[in-house]
């Protein structure tokens, strides 16, 4: 058995330049989000619930909306089609592909083909598929994965990428952001006018309008989408809201609480591919509705954690993360949500991810910046109580057992006694008691103050003889 | 989270685990605080644990054992104040999940209407708005995450406030936790430690004379990294300031 939790493990030997990089940055953008919510309204946590009650009610609908939104694409001629899994996805934008005999993809961010893992699909498949977030751009370049939902570089520093950039020949080493964003922009230009196929994800989807919402900074999707002949949209089943004025509500808690800004750069609403009144334009679209596990959730106790609209405010907020970074976590989704969503959705299932619920002090941090109100920390000890129930070993890591505990706790006269007894405890030597594993973790950085059992009754007792 | 709704001064004292265990001084500051603002108090023998321990780590099952105890123990319908805002919050919140199915889940709601932190009690239910005494101390206040979506931190600030003499100190990132987390601390042990040297950073910034805290919980744990550390800056609960102001009076002296 092992004796050390991985994502412990990973705290201890992080770069102290990633931890750095993370760290700074997760609370520069939780001071913004903090900003801007109380400039803009006088009690932000009446919008987040507010949003979290939109989000709540879609779920529980969730077979009607889905319904409502095939039936709104389908009459704005958009295809729709649906995944069970990851596989299914991927196989579907490959057909699409081969139909259209296309050969070049450019994607823009989506979290959704990270699950899916997509790129390397294509690739494999004998497709070329760009990355064109700048973000994105960097992890695959470098071969790396995202450690975080919305920024997904936010383990590298500016001095790393120009050394990446360098390699790959897009110009002489630099670590001016600037310079460094031009380089990949002349780049990345080209890469768009080339492409056959563009693929996207969504930040929303409307179930009475058949319009898909995507929220973006650097105008990628937008040039994904709308330079190339087929538009695929590829997005979880959960991605939905009833009405377009939702968007209203949505759209504005959205980028307050990921990065800080009212509205971003740029805001896309698309529902179909171009009318001939328009020149240019995808002439076809589609929409791929991926299940991957999510049924399941909606049909398990912690179904509210499909309310998420991938803000990443948990994981900036999380004293966790900021210390371990997203890898550590070794899922697509880290961090708060991540170490609810990531075991439940698993295809290994969710033993072998049965130690992110644990790696949390409960702190509540996560559920009081959560832009749709989902209670984290209780899907974290539910998850935990399944993982105990389960018997997965990786939850077991360095926990107590509690049987002793709790058969003292529940009985006086053991507990008062336990009490009396526990002062033996300030005469053994320390030595001795760190052969338990959890003392001699407790021992390692922290000193026990002297043990007091039964002081406060005695005192008790003898005061209200005083009184008497 | 129930926010209590259950007030009166006849109320059961819930000293914690910890209190029972290690800071006597803490139980015996919140009990004599209790007295000053006029309480008739209930301290019933057979209590324990609130079973947070177990509820946290997932072990629901032998959480259920320790809150129907609870259930037991503190029956009836008098107010029961706690001084810490953690149990404050397992009897609030954390028992009603891990008894969900169980068929005393009314019994748990009722213990939960009836569940103060000890300083929210004092502000939100009894009205407390002033505190006597002289405390010349500058004070930086730790704000324990148990205490989110709940009025304790603000009502410990004004009843700090109030005491002449007595100055809070800033403290940075006031909403990062200290790392304890319950076994947590054992099961992430380099995570914890990273989390506690921020926020003694944190708390020991602004150089103050006292370190105070809503929880004995988060204290055990970074009281004692900065007791290994020889950090020597002194350390007391929220109640024992209350008391020490409380004293101060009766010598007709200041502290």
């Amino acid at each position: 058995m092992k004796l050390q939790q991985d994502i412990d493990i990973f705290a201890e030997e992080i770069d102290p330049e990633v931890r750095e990089s993370v760290y700074g940055t997760s609370k520069l953008k939780i001071s913004k989000r903090a900003d801007i919510l109380s400039k803009d309204f006088e009690d932000a946590n009446v919008v987040r619930k507010m949003a979290g009650l939109v989000k709540q009610h879609t779920i529980e609908n969730l077979p009607k909306y889905l319904a409502q939104a095939e039936e709104s694409f389908t009459r704005n001629g958009v295809v729709v089609h649906w995944a069970a899994d990851g596989e299914e996805a991927n196989q579907i934008v490959l057909d699409i592909m081969k139909k259209r005999n296309a050969r070049k993809v450019v994607k823009s961010k989506s979290m959704v083909t990270e699950e899916t893992h997509l790129v390397p699909f294509l690739e494999k498949n004998g497709m070329e598929a760009v990355e064109t977030d700048l973000g994105e751009y960097i992890v695959q370049i470098d071969g790396d994965t995202p450690s975080h939902i919305v920024t997904p570089i936010i383990h590298k520093n500016r001095r790393q990428v120009g050394r990446s950039f360098e390699r790959e020949g897009l110009g002489p080493y630099s670590e001016d952001p600037e310079t460094l964003t031009n380089m990949a922009r002349v780049h990345l230009r080209q890469k768009y006018l080339d492409a056959d196929v563009g693929i996207t994800g969504a930040n929303f989807v409307v179930a009475e309008s058949g319009r898909i919402a995507i929220v973006t900074n650097e105008g990628n999707a937008r040039f994904s989408m709308a330079a190339t002949k087929t538009h695929i949209a590829m997005v979880g089943i959960e991605k939905l809201v009833p009405r377009d004025e939702d968007l209203g509500l949505m759209l504005s808690i959205l980028s307050r609480s990921s990065t800080g800004q009212r509205i971003t750069v740029y805001t896309q609403f698309i529902s179909g591919p171009k009318v001939e009144a328009q020149e240019e334009g995808p002439e076809e679209m589609h929409v791929i509705f991926l299940d991957n596990g999510r049924s399941d959730v909606l049909a398990s106790d912690c179904r509210e954690i499909l309310r998420c609209i991938r803000c990443g405010a948990c994981l900036n907020t999380c004293p966790v993360y900021r210390q371990t970074s997203g890898h550590a976590y070794r899922a697509v989704y880290p961090g708060p949500v991540g170490s609810v969503l990531s075991p439940l959705i698993n295809r290994h299932g969710f033993a072998p991810l049965a130690d992110l619920p644990k790696a949390s002090s409960l702190c509540g941090a996560c559920q009081e910046v959560c832009p749709v109100n989902i209670p984290i920390p209780d899907l974290l000890v539910r998850l935990r109580n399944k993982g105990k129930t389960e018997e997965a070993e990786r939850a077991s890591i360095n926990t107590p057992g509690f049987g002793v505990w709790a058969m003292a706790a529940s009985s006086p006269s053991i507990w008062k006694s336990g009490l009396t007894m526990g002062n033996a405890l300030n005469w053994v030597p320390k030595a001795l008691l760190s052969v338990e594993p959890s003392a001699r973790s407790w021992q390692k950085t922290r000193d026990l103050p002297e043990f007091k059992g039964g002081d406060f009754r005695a005192w008790l007792k003898e005061r209200k003889r005083g009184k008497q | 989270m129930i926010t209590p709704s259950v007030n009166g001064t006849r109320i059961n004292f819930m000293a914690t685990c910890l209190c029972d265990s290690f800071y006597s001084d803490v139980a015996k500051a919140a009990y004599q605080v209790l007295e000053h603002v006029g309480c008739e108090i209930d301290f019933p023998e057979g209590q324990t644990c609130c079973g947070q321990p177990a509820h946290n780590a997932g072990d629901w099952k032998n959480a259920r054992k320790v809150v129907k105890h609870n259930l037991d123990t503190f029956a009836g319908d008098a107010p029961v104040i706690i001084p810490s805002g953690s149990c404050a919050a397992m009897n609030r919140h954390g028992a009603m999940l891990c008894m969900e199915e169980d068929s005393r889940l009314e019994e748990a709601k009722g213990l939960a209407s009836r569940s103060w932190e000890l300083c929210e009690f004092l502000v939100e239910s009894l009205g407390v708005e002033t505190w006597p005494g002289t405390f010349r101390k500058k004070v930086a206040l730790h704000r324990s995450c148990h205490t989110r979506g709940t009025k304790s931190y603000e009502s410990a600030v004004k009843l700090l406030s109030a005491i002449n003499g007595l100055e809070l100190v800033e403290v940075g990132e006031l909403d990062q936790c200290c790392g304890f987390g319950g076994t947590f601390c054992v099961s992430f042990p380099n995570v914890s430690k990273k989390m506690g040297q921020l926020k003694i950073q944190h708390l020991i910034e602004k150089i103050p004379d006292v370190v105070a805290s809503l929880d004995m919980a988060c204290m055990l744990h970074f009281g004692g990294m900065m007791d290994r550390q020889k950090i020597t800056t002194p350390r007391m609960h929220v109640s024992q300031i209350l008391l020490a102001a409380l004293e101060s009076t009766r010598k007709g002296g200041s502290v």
